[in-house]
């Protein structure tokens, strides 16, 4: 039951770590923004000239989403992974765990810092894609609805990778080795249409994919998946990762020996 | 009341250690209760599950009746911990780190706000409010950590090692900022390494050795126990080469250095008697090691002749 104390708490985390992205602003705002600008310059139009149309749109219309929701997944689960790793690392962890704040809060607390990064960068990107190209708003419910979602499971995931890392290190091998090829796998850049019939199945076992093209579908109105599919695929993954955190923490992995 | 009440409490780590022993013990309301013992022994790791930082393996934790896994969050607002290491984010400013760890509490910003300048200009901290952590010195970091333990007012403070390498001048007057807290009402947990610091401040100590609590008892009755308590006499005059005094064991260490060994029947006045009929004056004298030492030395000693 949550009451004015857990609220107080809740309120605490959050304000705390929007301080933290914007105290070090220049690691997680900066970085994105330089990336996507020159993934626009070089992709959308040096190369996506001589590509010519995807699915209807113009190449650098096709990948503004992707790159707009890529941002959103690295952004969300980078701001999580690292703070909470933070905190353990250097001890002040210990700041919350004394406390009667039950898990609960502390996992919404750090999943809605997640959410701030992950947000704040998303509209920086989509400004930087609007210099390139025009995105119209076909389904901004969805559009919003998507990112908002899909923030949270990557929260929730860098959540689960910063309770397991042991060191520098173990925060990094997640988003190089297993987030990145699967972001850009996840139809960031093509439409999965173009691929043969057998990667398009082993495609589909990628959630990115859906996260990817519901997003694509609420700003183009195109999509290679059923929304519905999508949204029952991120909600479980929300739902999965957050009760997989709670008895992390209620266990005291990596917390409480 | 018992502000804390440990029945049966084990800890066994995974990689096979035995750090508990299913140890019982009771702190009262408004105690200052000392918690002494060897590196190892047991100390931290009673603390850690008393402030939910390490997960016991069997036993009960009750913080003024509450108990720690049914009545979770009222027991944890009880407690306040100053921990043996810098645990705070060095990157944050003094005054947002007192602040954050009410919030954690549930108190709103303002009282807050409130709090923490009181009790940051308790403790001398106040012009570094806006400091950045990393900044200040070990004892300022030191009693930073006691502000911030105090933030939500518990009514149970434990402080492990909360002197640890701070001056002298910092310690007395930590020494003088705790008695204040306990004499205003809240209970207080204290190790330390610093036996004089516990003898000079505790009226209950436990000692606790491998796991297990071998002692656990008024201060002052723990202290009549001790056998023996060397002094330090600085004479005025030289000593001849031999000094011995009839029922003492003494040691002359330097020319104008004397050491007694006093048995607990006897009396310093005698030792002074007999020290005059020789024709020595002392000028000063003082107790070699704190009794509390000496006494810890032999409970420890002696456990593990036991355990050989």
């Amino acid at each position: 039951m949550i009451n004015r104390n857990h609220v107080v708490a809740l309120q605490t985390i959050v304000a705390r770590e929007f301080r933290r992205v914007r105290r070090i602003w220049i690691q997680t705002i900066v970085p994105p923004a330089i990336t996507m600008t020159l993934y626009f310059i070089i992709f959308g139009n040096l190369i996506g000239k001589r590509i010519g149309e995807m699915d209807g749109f113009t190449y650098m219309q096709f990948i503004a989403p992707g790159l707009i929701m890529m941002s959103i997944i690295s952004n969300s689960y980078g701001n999580v992974v690292s703070s909470f790793f933070g905190s353990r690392f250097g001890k002040y962890v210990e700041e919350m765990l004394v406390s009667p704040m039950p898990n609960y809060i502390m996992l919404i607390g750090y999943m809605a810092g997640g959410l701030i990064r992950g947000v704040t960068v998303g509209i920086l990107v989509a400004l930087i894609a609007l210099f390139f190209t025009d995105l119209r708003l076909e389904h901004p419910w969805i559009m919003l609805s998507i990112v908002a979602l899909t923030s949270m499971v990557f929260s929730l995931a860098g959540f689960v990778n910063a309770i397991y890392a042991k060191n520098f290190d173990g925060i990094s091998i997640i988003p190089t080795f297993v987030l990145t090829p699967l972001t850009y796998l996840g139809g960031v850049f093509y439409s999965i249409s173009l691929l043969p019939e057998f990667w398009q199945t082993v495609s589909r076992a990628n959630p990115i994919l859906y996260m990817v093209n519901a997003f694509r579908y609420g700003i183009l109105g195109v999509s290679d998946i059923q929304i519905q599919t999508a949204y029952i695929i991120i909600i479980a993954f929300v739902i999965g990762l957050f009760i997989f955190n709670l008895h992390l923490l209620r266990r005291g992995v990596g917390l409480r020996p | 009341m018992n502000a804390l009440s440990l029945h049966g409490l084990s800890k066994v780590y995974d990689n096979g250690v035995e750090a508990l022993k299913g140890i019982d013990l009771q702190v009262e309301q408004g105690d200052f209760f000392a918690l002494l013992g060897p590196n190892g022994a047991g100390k931290t790791t009673a603390i850690g599950i008393v402030t939910s930082l390490i997960n016991k393996t069997a036993g009960s934790v009750e913080i003024f009746g509450h108990d720690l896994d049914r009545e979770t969050e009222k027991a944890k607002s009880c407690i306040g911990l100053v921990p043996q290491e810098v645990n705070f984010n060095q990157f944050e400013k003094v005054f947002e780190i007192l602040t954050n760890q009410a919030g954690f509490y549930g108190l709103p910003l303002k009282l807050a706000s409130k709090r923490a300048e009181s009790h940051l200009r308790d403790l001398q901290l106040w012009d570094k409010r806006d400091e950045i952590a990393r900044n200040l010195s070990g004892g300022m970091k030191r009693r930073l950590m006691i502000a911030r333990a105090l933030v939500h007012r518990p009514p149970l403070l434990i402080l492990d090692e909360p002197t640890a390498g701070v001056d002298i001048e910092i310690r007395r007057s930590m020494w003088e900022f705790m008695r204040k807290i306990n004499s205003e009402g809240t209970t207080i947990i204290l190790t330390t390494h610093y036996l004089e610091e516990a003898e000079s401040l505790c009226r209950n100590i436990a000692i606790i050795d491998a796991g297990t609590i071998i002692e656990h008892d008024r201060m002052s009755r723990l202290l009549r126990r001790l056998s023996m308590e060397t002094f330090v006499l600085d004479v005025e005059r030289a000593l001849p080469e031999v000094v011995s005094i009839d029922g003492y064991v003494t040691r002359r260490v330097d020319s104008h250095t004397l050491e007694v060994d006093k048995p607990q029947d006897r009396n310093v006045n005698e030792i002074f008697e007999l020290l005059s009929k020789k024709g020595i004056r002392a000028g000063s004298m003082r107790n070699k090691a704190s009794r509390l030492e000496e006494l810890f030395m032999n409970m420890v000693d002696n456990k593990m002749t036991e355990r050989q």
